[in-house]
């Protein structure tokens, strides 16, 4: 099968900032090296971990983003690992790093240094902020990031502290982002045979996830609030359920008004009429002119309370099943259980099984994201172990066994 | 500046978010990008507020015009049989068609991928959609605030002891562009080396996954089950949104380290209680942490969010304040970095449209036109595109072609 990346080489230096830039250049094709510094990247540490023994080679964090990578050890701070960097760069044609602003430069691996050696090289850098500004040396983590991109606040029970999502997500939209405009910079190289460097910001990245909300401010003077289960940003300020609970746990269904929303709100009537768990008031409802934009709290209000007593009597299995054979709008709300067990899923042949000889096992991974019909994104290996590539890829380089032996002696790699 | 995608065609039938955020990458690094519209049924991003002064209008909705500079709008009835022909002959002169309809929509029209690359054989087709063209719910309807269920964000959103809380908007539709747009612009490179075309499935869903794999691999290996956890983490303590002084003002905070500690301590003038040795170690703070969450906003209250910010960071301590929409339009690292393009929109006048986030140091990303209104260059693309003369570019005018 063909790849779109094939033969081409991306040295990733990046930490859990920057991990998915590079496995998703991996999953296109490319040769992708990760380079840790001896004795292993810090961010191997972050769970959760296989067995849940907290064990750096071991973390499924580190599993998941870091397939499809070769890894090398090598020290960057010495001057002999300086060099051999220098001659990986020669080669290679991306290199993806998440270093504070400034660091590669002090080091002599800046970007006029490394396009020097190969002016074809992009260099990929992924910082909090931006490689300037008043911000640029600013210190985050997940939680800062998503407050200071607009998202948190946006995020959780209005009595309560804004709430970033629990699993780490500012990292992953730098990493998915760097991706693409990395991809953007490897199309205009391949035109005119120019490097260059992209200088990605997480903030920025993460920024993406507030969709039409900060516009609510710059047209109208709104600051939109969070409203946990609910719905904001709507003109009427009816508070309307976007979650509710069922049986079991909880469905999705944001009500929509007009024409967007007529069948699923008509069909649900009169499946609830079906059940005997209709009334009179709902059977009235004009659902086709429904307007949620204007609909009035007392309406509403009447209309919830028949939806909350008719979800609560069913799982959310026998709702979403129902709400395939109509066609309407009612989703489950997922546990990690119930996208494990998704059919739709089963039925693309989705979830991956990746080899893991270093556990005796084979772990099922999610599938990649895009199916492409002539080159297909793929999985071809699991993560490295720390080191686990130094003996080909230093070999592809021209060291011998006598070199590597002294490196590592010294620390190098 | 050089424009990357310079030369290359895009007709472009999506609506809503995802595929128009994919677009948006090609059309601000240089392709010429054709929004086909409807006025049937109008893209629902130009039908959601905020309006211009409040004021509904195809033309006065923000949501639409963020992710659309530098994109040319073409009004055109599909269901006219003209409005097909229109669309194919679109279609011939583009390298790429991109759609994210429900499944069946395009056959419909008879431009499935089949008859696509019949039409224009290398053609690149990017069709996206909640979960794929194929399996059993691939014609399920849906927006991306459904896939926000689906896909597990919703459940992972808020407090254990309370309903979830669904992120804010359809959260996948942040997501699931980023790999599309990756795909496309390797799918569009291995055409111009190979003269290849090809058909791109995106299932919103299975992208979406891709932002919580190490949850998927811990309940394939461990049975976990990751839950919601309010701002808790593991890692670090004192963690979390802290009250500001003011109305619902917050400033983040996260101590990872014990090194981290002592500046945080420093920061805030080692008050009594950060001597008391139970908090001296992250295990400490961690079984400590409701009474230490209380003393640290016993502090942060008397403060600004922004001097909490610029004071622990002052001490090298990640903080940062919780942002409101109107601090994000006067957030001076945005501003330094043009996060916002402000653009002449035909309609809203000068509007800040959304930019890039990523600073390319050869081939910046450039505005060069505002949002379109709707059906804004049908005859700009006829003529100048497809070279319709005026009396054909009129008659399809009178037959109802762009309504």
């Amino acid at each position: 099968m063909l790849s779109a990346l094939e033969g081409y080489q991306a040295l990733d230096l990046t930490d859990d900032k920057g991990f998915l830039c590079g496995r998703i250049l991996g999953d296109l094709g490319a040769d992708v090296i990760k380079v840790e510094p001896p004795g292993g990247e810090p961010s191997r540490r972050i769970g959760p971990f296989y067995n849940d023994i907290h064990d750096p080679g071991e973390s499924l964090y580190w599993l998941a983003y870091n397939a499809n990578k070769r890894g090398i050890t090598l020290n960057i701070e010495s001057e002999d690992g300086q060099q051999i960097f220098k001659k990986l760069v020669k080669k290679a044609h991306f290199v993806i790093e998440s270093f504070p602003p400034g660091y590669m430069d002090s080091l002599g691996l800046g970007y006029s240094s490394l396009s020097q050696i190969n002016p074809a090289i992009i260099l990929t850098s992924i910082t909090p902020f931006g490689q300037t500004g008043p911000y640029s040396h600013y210190k985050v983590s997940d939680i800062v990031e998503m407050g200071m991109c607009g998202l948190m606040y946006l995020c959780g029970d209005p009595d309560r502290p804004p709430v970033r999502i629990s699993f780490p997500q500012a990292y992953l939209h730098s990493g998915a982002e760097a991706a693409v405009q990395t991809m953007v910079a490897h199309y205009y190289r391949e035109t005119t045979g120019q490097g260059q460097w992209v200088d990605v910001s997480i903030q920025q990245s993460a920024f993406m996830a507030t969709f039409n909300a900060p516009w609510f401010w710059e047209l109208n003077r709104v600051v939109l609030k969070r409203a946990g289960a609910w719905r904001t940003g709507l003109t009427s300020g009816v508070l309307q359920r976007q979650i509710w609970p069922c049986k079991d746990g909880y469905i999705n269904l944001p009500v929509y008004g007009g024409a967007l929303g007529a069948r699923t709100n008509r069909r649900l009537a009169e499946w609830m009429d079906r059940e005997g768990m209709s009334d009179d008031f709902l059977r009235k409802i004009d659902w086709d002119t429904l307007d949620m934009g204007s609909v009035t709290q007392e309406i509403w209000s009447h209309i919830e309370q028949v939806m909350v007593k008719f979800f609560l009597a069913h799982t959310k299995e026998e709702l979403y099943n129902e709400a395939l054979r109509l066609n309407i709008m009612v989703y489950p709300v997922s546990t990690p259980r119930d996208i494990a067990e998704n059919k739709q899923l089963e039925a693309r042949e989705y979830w991956l099984q990746v080899e893991h000889p270093e556990l005796n096992e084979s772990i099922t991974y999610p599938g990649v994201a895009v199916k492409a019909s002539l080159t297909p994104m793929r999985v071809r290996r699991g993560a490295p172990l720390i080191g686990e590539h130094n003996p080909e890829v230093y070999q592809e380089l021209g060291l011998s066994q006598d070199d590597l032996a002294i490196l590592r002696q010294m620390r190098v790699i | 500046m050089p424009d990357v995608f310079a030369g290359v065609k895009v007709v472009d039938f999506t609506w809503a978010g995802v595929g128009p955020i994919t677009t948006k990458y090609l059309a601000d690094y240089g392709a010429t990008i054709i929004r086909i519209e409807s006025r049937n049924r109008p893209c629902i991003l130009r039908t959601t507020p905020p309006y211009k002064d409040g004021l509904p209008g195809v033309d006065r909705a923000a949501y639409f015009a963020i992710y659309s500079s530098n994109k040319y709008s073409m009004s055109v009835d599909m269901n006219h049989p003209k409005g097909v022909e229109l669309a194919r002959r679109l279609i011939a002169w583009a390298d790429v068609v991109a759609e994210s309809f429900t499944t069946g929509t395009m056959e419909k029209w008879g431009l499935g991928y089949e008859e696509v690359k019949k039409i224009k054989p290398d053609i690149i087709m990017y069709r996206t959609n909640m979960q794929g063209q194929t399996g059993p719910v691939c014609r399920l309807p849906g927006t991306g605030v459904n896939l926000v269920g689906l896909s597990g964000f919703a459940h992972l959103c808020g407090w254990p002891d309370r309903v979830p809380s669904q992120p804010y908007g359809p959260y996948t539709d942040s997501v699931a562009p980023r790999f599309g747009a990756a795909m496309l612009i390797a799918a569009l490179d291995y055409r111009r080396r190979t003269g290849k075309g090809q058909l791109l499935d995106m299932s919103q869903f299975e992208a979406g996954i891709n932002f919580l794999a190490p949850l998927m691999l811990d309940y394939f290996v461990n049975h976990g089950m990751a839950s919601r956890m309010g701002n808790f983490c593991p890692y670090a303590a004192p963690h979390g949104a802290y009250r500001c002084r003011g109305q619902d003002r917050w400033c983040t905070i996260c101590v990872s380290g014990d090194e981290e500690w002592q500046s945080f301590c420093h920061a805030i003038g080692n008050p009594e209680w950060t001597k008391d040795k139970k908090f001296s170690t992250l295990s400490g703070r961690k079984e400590h942490e409701l009474e230490l969450n209380h003393l640290v906003e016993g502090w942060t209250i008397n403060h600004t969010a922004e001097e909490v910010m610029t004071l622990m960071q002052g001490n090298g301590v990640a903080a940062g304040v919780v942002q409101t929409s109107q601090d994000l339009f006067q957030d001076p690292q945005l501003e330094h970095r043009h996060h916002f393009w402000t653009l002449n929109h035909g309609e809203i006048g000068a509007f800040p449209h959304l930019g890039q986030a990523a600073v390319l140091s050869k081939t910046p990303a450039q505005p060069r036109m505002p949002s379109p209104c709707l059906g804004e260059h049908n005859e700009y693309v006829c003529k100048e595109i497809l070279g319709m003369s005026e009396a054909e570019f009129d008659q399809l005018l009178i037959e109802g072609v762009f309504d």
